[in-house]
């Protein structure tokens, strides 16, 4: 967080859930699968063709489009929240019950139908406000190398 | 949101505390959705109560019962412990995690077997019906078109949708514990009409017939359509109970489809336009002999040892003409010593099937025909498979990932002929 010029976005749009958090942003356009392709005692994604295949979700601010699969999806969830293992709130386009119940009983701050794609705007490691009160979601942009050595 | 007096009076504790902390959830879940109401089902799947080993061990000295403790806590995701009650509404359970007669031979341990009986009584004693398997529609829940019901299990709830017209979303564990409580799921997504047209066009071009051909086309139609309506038009005959069953299961499996059209087939599509209603198709796709290899050599894409170890059949369960096609292949002959064939229904249809002896013929062939679970839910193969051959798509799509094993798709007739040769060596496609 020391290097580079930081620059702060804020999106604005529905809450889910409730509460504040902040963190570092888990970025996937996959849709994040549910029972049979996450492990949630270890907090990771084990679904084979998956981009996060082998990455933790545990303490993440997880952008993602929205969720697939089993109907398992939030006792998966659920279990991670037991286990310590969860993502610290959620922002998504695609509201499906699925995501929507796993929000619920993760507890964590959740915000979709955001005024801008977080997908375009959210990269993996900016850090990340949620308020599920608000509605809101705030990146702050960590400047890349590569950029700040192209702005001298 | 929009509450009725009786909604009012779950929510203020009259009619119960269970009820009250159901009703909490649901209204958290409603708001959630961005849903304004609710609608009353009196029909409900879902695994009230069940624990795996994980939960039986975290909630064990959290309650006087570790079942009331993981029916407060973890299904109705209550703070305050309560003792559960029982069902508000005709409410079914689901498939579980072992056999009760071979669980040995699924490798599970008496400790965990006994925490499988004591969690179906603790649902039979709150008069859920034990039902056992991934197919209610199959065994007696076969909801009216139009009836509002809240289930789990992502086959079922596309059968339940597409095939009946009934009215359901993808529930979970939590909200079918609620709902079997209260009567009450929100009213949003597939409970509405507006919600139900079709998206995506899919204009089926070669003729689709088999079970394995109806497979094929479902796995296509999920890739391509992901959590959309598709809705099918084309060259198709008459796809009966087992075709369904196996298309949706694999549209719910390599995409999230929760409905689907075929027009002049399923209830909600007599034509295109009723189809799409005040929709138009956002996509059409083409499904011709090319995508149909594509498919069939996706779906094979984790397998290139011919060597199989292992049969799988029954994702879904199977039907009784499954069992019957089955004993029909395996009559008289018997499976390689190199490989074993597990067949999985429902208890209901293996009562069937036993009554027409097919259990004992495909036991003579060294097969075993075994109820409530699968390999992929009960994370179950005999010892040492590396690997599987498999009739359903689903199947094939999840035991990859959870098992590590290689997986080969074809047909039922390639699946019985790798069990009795131990290579597969299927028909060309």
């Amino acid at each position: 967080m020391e290097s580079g010029t930081a620059v702060k976005i804020v999106l604005r749009g529905r809450n889910v859930v409730g509460g504040r958090a902040e963190g570092e942003a888990l970025v996937t356009r996959d849709t994040i699968p549910g029972w049979g392709g996450v492990n949630p005692v270890q907090g990771v994604i084990t679904e084979v063709r998956h981009e996060l295949c082998g990455v933790s979700f545990k303490g993440k601010i997880l952008v993602c489009r929205g969720a697939k699969g089993s109907s398992g999806w939030s006792a998966m969830f659920h279990t991670a929240r037991l286990a310590g293992t969860a993502p610290k709130a959620l922002v998504f386009n695609e509201m499906t019950t699925k995501i929507a119940l796993g929000a619920v009983v993760m507890r964590v701050p959740s915000v979709t139908d955001l005024d801008r794609d977080p997908l375009d705007i959210i990269e993996t490691g900016d850090w990340v406000v949620v308020d599920g009160d608000a509605g809101t979601v705030e990146i702050t942009k960590q400047q890349r190398p590569a950029t700040v050595r192209h702005n001298f | 949101m929009h509450l009725t007096d009786s909604e009012k009076e779950f929510l203020d504790g009259r009619r119960g505390k269970a009820q009250q902390k159901a009703m909490e959830l649901l209204v958290r879940y409603a708001e959630a959705l961005g849903a304004d109401r609710f609608v009353d089902t009196k029909n409900v799947c879902g695994v009230p109560g069940s624990a795996n080993p994980f939960l039986q061990n975290y909630y064990k000295d959290k309650g006087t019962s570790e079942y009331d403790a993981i029916f407060s806590f973890f299904d109705l995701d209550s703070d305050e412990l309560i003792e559960a009650p029982q069902a508000l509404v005709s409410t079914c359970c689901l498939q579980g995690g072992a056999d009760p007669d071979n669980w040995e031979t699924l490798g599970t341990t008496p400790q965990v077997f006994d925490i499988y009986k004591d969690r179906e009584q603790f649902a039979a004693d709150r008069g859920v019906k034990i039902l056992k398997t991934c197919t209610p529609y199959i065994v007696g829940n076969t909801p009216a078109m139009g009836e509002h019901c809240a289930w789990m299990e992502s086959s079922a709830v596309v059968y339940c949708n597409s095939v009946l017209g009934a009215r359901t979303n993808t529930e979970g564990r939590e909200s079918t514990s609620a709902a079997m409580l209260t009567g009450k799921i929100p009213d949003w997504g597939f409970h509405r009409t507006e919600f139900r047209y079709g998206s995506h066009r899919l204009d089926v071009e070669i003729p689709v017939e088999s079970v394995m051909d109806w497979g094929l086309l479902g796995y296509f139609v999920g890739d391509v359509v992901q959590e959309r309506i598709p809705v099918l038009t084309g060259r198709y005959g008459q796809p009966d109970l087992v075709r369904h069953k196996h298309f949706g299961a694999a549209a719910a499996s390599s995409g999230g489809v929760e409905l689907y059209h075929i027009v002049g087939v399923t209830p909600e599509a007599p034509t295109v336009e009723a189809a799409f209603g005040s929709n138009r198709a956002v996509e059409t796709f083409k499904y011709g002999a090319a995508e149909r290899t594509r498919t069939y050599e996706a779906i094979n894409s984790s397998a290139s040892d011919p060597h199989v170890d292992y049969v799988m059949l029954g994702c879904p369960h199977a039907a009784l003409e499954q069992i019957e096609e089955a004993g029909r292949l395996l009559d008289g002959r018997r499976i390689s010593a190199n490989t074993a064939l597990w067949i999985f229904t429902s208890r209901a249809v293996k009562e069937q099937a036993a009554a027409r002896g097919l259990i004992d013929v495909i036991a003579r062939a060294g097969g075993i025909v075994m109820t409530d679970t699968c390999s992929a839910f009960a994370q179950a193969i005999p010892p040492g498979t590396k690997v599987a051959a498999l009739d359903s798509a689903k199947q094939a799509h999840y035991l990859p990932a959870i098992m590590n094993i290689q997986t080969w798709f074809g047909s039922t007739r390639d699946c019985i002929n790798a069990a009795m040769t131990g290579k597969w060596n299927p028909e060309p496609l």
